[in-house]
């Protein structure tokens, strides 16, 4: 175990993969020289080259689709978005063909492909460059959507990701890289895709979240502890494939649970998990689903603006306190 | 314009080419001509639904270029993809399976007329969103620049695609990273109903080439000796390593759009003049007047082609369909 940062939790797993594989090379703007817009990929040209670390033209189409193309040809491509706002700008790659190529022709064809990017407010960035577009990827069959909220789960899910041979958007927080955990050094520590971790037991209510809202949710627990409530905080660390068993098992003991996420309140990840669960514990529940998301505007700049838009460890604590 | 240079290449391919070559060249065509008149057929009758964009008047440019390819290399392609599909080598009765929607078929009846597929014949798709196949291709060729291999990608797309992003996107990455790409633009005058002239300001779409630092040439896409020798000339340069060349092929469909545009936008003498320069008959005259080839040669191969043809109607309407119950397998590899 090391005690290392979210960011070098990513990098190790970069580096132990572009070591394991020679298939693996990354690929994005300023990936290379300028070490990545976060520095996620800092140091790793000089170590690797400019074959296997390839700056890129500001092109996110083709940036994806050649990792779409290289994937096809046998390659293993990571490529890097600068952030998930500039992806949109390949959601024609994303979409029509990564999330469709192995199923629309007849399974013969597959696309290993990861798509990293980082997203998510904070930051007083602006409207343009503040967002979290999970549920834009969750919605659509083919893709699989990894969320990593802890250093160690970045690294194990990136490596997970690289070896497995479907399309992966993968999805870091903004907020998360300077975040310090323990992450085992082993070459082999893979977390596998579709299993929920429970961060914190307790009996009262069940705290669903995923991403930098694990975080919000650990402190809401705490702070509902001193007022006599015991929360349950379950990081769902894959939304595709999504891991509802455990998120059952949770509501069978609490009867009650809130889904604690990033993005829009409307037609979010946190609608589709509140469905599962009523599909799945309906009777188990003592009260509705509650989601605790950013309010549904475009980010503001202004910083008290920007923190009454995004969800908080407060809003945890509150809609908790309304449900018991 | 056509340069008189491809004229000299097409003239000196059709003093060059062995006999067997230049006959291997008109099956193909013919096969794609066939296949294609045989498809609306279907169509007509219901066998095939859904959008279906026939390659009727263009099998020149297929044939031409990817005769200049090795069995390796790399073709991706668009929507209006079966000729290029077959000239790549795959065989018609799969191909008719896949249009009649059955698990027999390339894709196994998931794909459709626009989504065929084959990883051994190294046909990388076609793909039905205009421009969406450039990007692929580039990354086709960045994976074998990659892997140091000697292959080299054909990229198949229309005069429809030259507008979008992607295009512009995929000449800049291929010639910046120098990668063995074969841009192929099948200029037939119309996106779906809109002429060039009133959708992309440089109506001599070869010239996007310069730009981007690439070597463009226009040829006569109703003349697949001229296109083949333009295509071998690409080729090279790829496989040498010194990177993607842009071929414009002046081409024409002889039908519509797809299968359910009436083709009102163009006038009935414009069709007249460019059947006049159908690829076939071009061939057909090449052979018999300047090589001597018998008439009666050609027709075997006409007749050859025909049973084919007949026997793929045949396989695809015996085939099964593909099972309801398998259909949410595959959504995901291994699953």
């Amino acid at each position: 175990m090391a005690r290392i940062s979210y960011r070098e939790a990513l990098n190790a797993a970069l580096r132990e993969e572009l070591d394991r594989d020679e298939r693996v090379f990354i690929m994005g703007e300023e990936v290379g020289y300028f070490g990545g817009a976060f520095k996620v990929t800092d140091g790793l040209l000089a170590v690797y080259g400019e074959k296997r670390v390839r700056d890129t033209p500001i092109s996110e189409l083709t940036i994806v689709g050649a990792g779409v193309g290289a994937a096809m040809g046998g390659l293993k491509p990571v490529v890097e978005l600068m952030t998930i706002n500039f992806g949109l700008l390949a959601m024609d790659q994303i979409v029509n063909h990564a999330a469709k190529i192995h199923y629309m022709f007849g399974g013969k064809a597959t696309v290993p492909i990861v798509i990293r990017a980082p997203q998510g407010g904070g930051h007083q960035l602006g409207a343009q460059h503040s967002q979290s577009l999970e549920a834009y990827f969750l919605h659509c069959p083919g893709l699989r959507v990894v969320i990593p909220a802890t250093p160690a789960d970045a690294k194990g899910l990136l490596k997970t990701a690289i070896r497995q041979t479907d399309p992966v958007i993968f999805l870091e927080h903004e907020s998360l890289y300077g975040v310090k955990g323990e992450v085992p050094e082993d070459n082999d520590f893979l977390v596998p895709f579709g299993q929920a971790a429970v961060l914190r037991e307790g009996k009262d209510v069940t705290i669903v979240a995923y991403s930098k809202c694990v975080y919000d949710a650990l402190s809401a627990a705490e702070a509902l502890e001193n007022a006599g409530i015991d929360a349950e905080v379950i990081d769902l660390r894959t939304l595709n494939p999504l891991d509802i068993q455990t998120v059952v098992a949770s509501i069978k003991k609490t009867g009650k649970a809130i889904v604690a996420y990033e993005g829009w309140r409307t037609g979010g990840a946190g609608a589709e998990i509140a469905s599962r669960i009523y599909e799945a514990a309906f009777d188990d529940l003592d009260a509705p689903v509650e989601r605790v998301a950013s309010l549904d505007t475009p980010m503001p700049y202004n910083a008290k603006l920007e923190h009454a838009v995004l969800p908080s460890a407060g809003d945890i604590v509150k809609v908790a306190e309304q449900m018991m | 314009m056509a340069l008189e240079r491809d004229k000299h290449t097409a003239q000196r391919a059709l003093l060059t080419l062995h006999e067997a070559q230049l006959l291997e060249l008109y099956r193909r065509m013919v096969l794609i001509r066939q296949f294609e008149e045989k498809t609306a057929e279907m169509y007509a009758r219901g066998k095939i639904t859904g959008f279906c964009h026939l390659y009727a008047g263009e099998e020149a440019v297929a044939v031409g270029a990817i005769y200049a390819l090795y069995d390796k290399d790399y073709v991706v392609s668009t929507y209006r993809e079966h000729g290029h599909c077959l000239a790549k080598g795959a065989d018609p009765k799969v191909v008719m399976a896949e249009l009649f929607g059955k698990v027999t078929g390339i894709s196994k009846g998931r794909g459709g007329s626009m989504h065929l597929f084959d990883q051994d014949l190294r046909f990388m798709g076609g793909y039905a969103i205009v421009g969406g196949g450039l990007p692929i291709a580039t990354g086709l060729g960045l994976s074998v620049q990659y892997n140091e291999g000697p292959e080299v990608v054909c990229c198949f797309f229309g005069d429809g695609a030259l507008p979008q992003g992607a295009f512009h996107e995929s000449l800049n990455m291929a010639s910046l990273w120098k990668l063995p790409v074969v841009f192929v633009c099948e200029n037939n005058f119309y996106g779906m109903g809109t002429l060039v002239q009133n959708a992309i300001c440089q109506e001599e779409l070869y010239r996007f080439a310069q730009p981007y630092k690439m070597p463009g040439v226009r040829v006569d896409g109703m003349d697949v000796l001229e296109v083949y020798g333009a295509t071998m000339e690409a080729v090279a340069r790829a496989r040498e390593g010194d990177g993607p060349s842009l071929i414009e092929a002046v081409t024409y469909r002889f039908r519509g759009h797809s299968m359910s545009d009436p083709v009102e936008y163009r006038s009935k003498r414009e069709e007249r003049i460019w059947q006049e320069r159908d690829p076939i008959k071009n061939l057909r005259r090449k052979l018999t007047v300047e090589r001597h080839v018998a008439e009666g040669r050609l027709g075997e191969i006409e007749a050859e082609v025909a049973r084919q043809i007949d026997d793929a109607v045949k396989f695809a309407d015996e085939s099964p369909e593909p099972s309801v119950e398998e259909l949410g397998k595959g959504v995901y590899a291994g699953s």
